[in-house]
């Protein structure tokens, strides 16, 4: 049986903007696959293409062996979608919401209820309030339950994190690996750079393009140079000494540290420790660190 | 059937918890037709006149207690020379004066004739026309009362009846107008709105990614509106006839059946609306500028479509209000059957198909 999810050449252009070019990836069962890049970079597009709701300019794609465009009507049966804005009825209670959702994919909310009993419970101390009222974690946990309630053969989930806090954040990628042991695909997007290390697989996308496409710990794998953390009282001075250095190869604030890779690496690094030390950098470190996605991403997209 | 159901109760949800959809819906059809009903008439009642009668005799008194006995005029003064007349128009109340020349009685009896002036203030032309016609009309029959009386020369005698609307009430003509308008604004505007706004929020997204078919999603975004707006044609009927005295002359049960043609004419503008916006904003500037203004324009509700110049005579008839009034006259005021109006039936009914048709053809099955 052929993947779940085939994407394969897809361009989009909107007027003069390109927001997909030749973009192919698949996705297999039971794969949580991310779909990571900053706002713009045409996440929100090639979900749309995928959920039928865009033609795509070029390429085709296929959701469980159904093409996108001609067969859009049994896609609609047996895919699960939750848009990046928060789209429910927020003038409906958390419970008329998750029946009417159900009811519109010709199901019961106890029809599938072990499917999705893990999250609906956070949320049932509240079914009685108007979805409007929900904190931005819970909206996005009852959103889940919608798009899961008719038991959809795939899943796709348009920055579900966003705007919700840390620890909701951590819940929804514990319940996404949840769904992964039922057997569902999912494809997620984010722009959280942290949140690619949870996925089995990784797309990085930047400007409409793909970078990469990998499990997150080969990409950070194959990150070729050395990098250390540094810092100081004086971030900002600290950042343009480093840049003004004629060794460094690239500097980032990440945080509270700054991340630096040097063009020869650990050969480097004495050099820029005492031509830091001619300045008068207070409280300086510089901490030897493993990659991180966002190391990757900002090398790869440099 | 039973998605359809859940969709349909879903909608009922979204108007009864929004309190500003739901003074739109009733709120604003009492209103209106109460404001329309009192506010905009061209009748005159109890206009100010002054009086200088010169002549002071019995027939002269009495032809003032006539003018007075209609109702619509009222003797505010009587002057005592023509100086003051200048002076009483100024002073702004008087409307109208009535000068009886000396002698009035004896001349009318001897000589076969006298003159009465009627002086009218005609800075607003309408209304003293309106006055004149008065009480040129109360002279004259009080002229033929006194000829009668002594078999004077023989008159032609017109007698006028006004039918369908024997007191030329102005309400006979607003309400149907009124009634008209509120139907078509609450559907037009409520149904494009209420589309577009899950458009606005998103959860048409959702909407179309389910196996729902878009006629589903539409007909049961409708169903709701259908219903209410069959509530407010009765509301308004009933105060039609319970405030402004409207007679239903005709079948009641015809005069509903056509409202809720008429609701379904302007659900179905209200749907094709909402397929070529995308925002509440538009929708409902779309509605009030598309809809209402050319409607009061152009319908014959307030400017009568034969005066119209040729070109827009033929552009009214495009108008679904247009069709409408003259159906709710003919059933309310004439009494007419399906008999008498079922061409302007026939049109309502075809226009409700065109713009469904061509609302089905304009649904987007995808985003843009």
């Amino acid at each position: 049986m052929a993947n779940p999810i085939i994407v394969n050449g897809i361009y989009k252009n909107f007027g003069a903007t390109q927001a997909l070019q030749d973009i192919s990836f698949e996705v297999k069962e039971a794969e949580l696959f991310g779909l990571i890049g900053p706002d713009g970079a045409g996440k929100s597009t090639l979900f749309r293409i995928l959920t039928t709701l865009l033609l795509a300019d070029k390429g085709n794609a296929t959701v469980n062996g159904l093409d996108v465009v001609k067969q859009y009507k049994a896609i609609r049966k047996i895919a699960g979608y939750m848009p990046g804005r928060f789209s429910l009825y927020q003038d409906l209670t958390v419970e008329e919401n998750l029946h009417f959702f159900a009811t519109i994919f010709n199901t019961t909310i106890t029809a599938n209820y072990d499917l999705i009993k893990d999250i609906y419970e956070q949320i049932a101390p509240f079914k009685k309030r108007l979805a409007g009222q929900l904190s931005g974690g819970m909206k996005q946990k009852l959103a889940l339950c919608c798009a899961l309630v008719h038991k959809p053969v795939v899943l796709f989930l348009d920055e579900p994190t966003t705007g919700v806090d840390p620890v909701s954040r951590k819940e929804f990628w514990e319940m996404l690996k949840g769904l992964k042991g039922k057997g569902i695909p999912v494809l997620v997007s984010t722009p959280y750079m942290d949140e690619a290390v949870l996925c089995d697989r990784v797309a990085l996308i930047q400007k409409g393009a793909l970078l990469e496409i990998d499990t997150p710990q080969n990409i950070i794998h194959r990150f070729p140079q050395r990098i250390w953390a540094v810092r100081a009282e004086n971030m900002f001075a600290l950042l343009l000494a480093i840049r003004a250095f004629p060794q460094t190869a690239s500097c980032y604030a990440f945080g509270e540290y700054l991340h630096v890779t040097l063009k020869a690496g650990e050969a480097d690094l004495a050099s820029l420790q005492a031509y830091l030390q001619q300045q008068e950098h207070t409280e300086m470190k510089i901490l030897p660190i493993t990659a991180s996605i966002e190391d990757c991403f900002m090398a790869l997209s440099a | 059937m039973h998605q359809f159901l859940v969709f349909v109760r879903k909608e009922f949800y979204h108007i009864f918890r929004d309190k500003r959809t739901l003074l739109i819906l009733f709120g604003m059809p009492v209103v209106q037709i109460i404001l329309f009903g009192f506010a905009i008439t061209n009748e005159i009642r109890e206009a100010k006149i002054a009086v200088l009668d010169q002549s002071h005799d019995y027939y002269s008194r009495r032809l003032t207690d006539k003018l007075v006995a209609s109702g619509y005029l009222i003797t505010d003064q009587y002057l005592q020379s023509n100086n003051q007349v200048e002076t009483a128009f100024k002073a702004g109340e008087i409307k109208m004066v009535v000068v009886i020349p000396a002698k009035f009685g004896e001349d009318f009896f001897h000589q076969k004739k006298v003159t009465v002036q009627l002086l009218a203030d005609a800075g607003d032309p309408n209304t003293a026309t309106t006055l004149l016609n008065y009480a040129t009309a109360i002279i004259s029959s009080y002229q033929q009362e006194l000829e009668l009386q002594n078999n004077l020369p023989l008159t032609i005698n017109t007698t006028v009846r006004m039918r369908y609307n024997p007191a030329l009430k102005s309400v006979f003509l607003f309400v149907p107008g009124v009634m008209t308008l509120i139907l078509l604004l609450v559907s037009a505007m409520m149904t494009s709105i209420t589309i577009t706004r899950e458009k606005e929020l998103g959860t048409m997204e959702i909407l179309l990614v389910s196996p729902l078919p878009p006629a589903m999603i539409i007909i049961g975004k409708v169903m709701p509106y259908i219903l209410l707006a069959f509530v407010n044609a009765v509301i308004i009927l009933s105060m039609g006839v319970g405030i402004f005295g409207m007679p239903i002359k005709g079948s009641i049960l015809l005069l509903l059946l056509e409202c809720v043609l008429f609701v379904l004419t302007s659900l179905s503008l209200g749907i094709l609306i909402s397929t070529v916006t995308n925002t509440q904003q538009t929708a409902m500037m779309a509605s009030m500028m598309g809809l209402l203004m050319p409607t009061v324009l152009l319908s014959g509700f307030i400017f009568p479509v034969e005066s119209m110049p040729e070109p827009l005579q033929v552009l009214s008839n495009v108008m679904p209000a247009k069709w409408f009034i003259i159906i709710l006259k003919d059933i309310m005021l004439k009494g007419a059957g399906l008999r008498d109006i079922w061409l302007q039936t026939g049109i309502l009914a075809g226009m409700t198909l065109f713009f469904l048709g061509i609302s089905i053809r304009n649904f987007k099955i995808r985003l843009n």
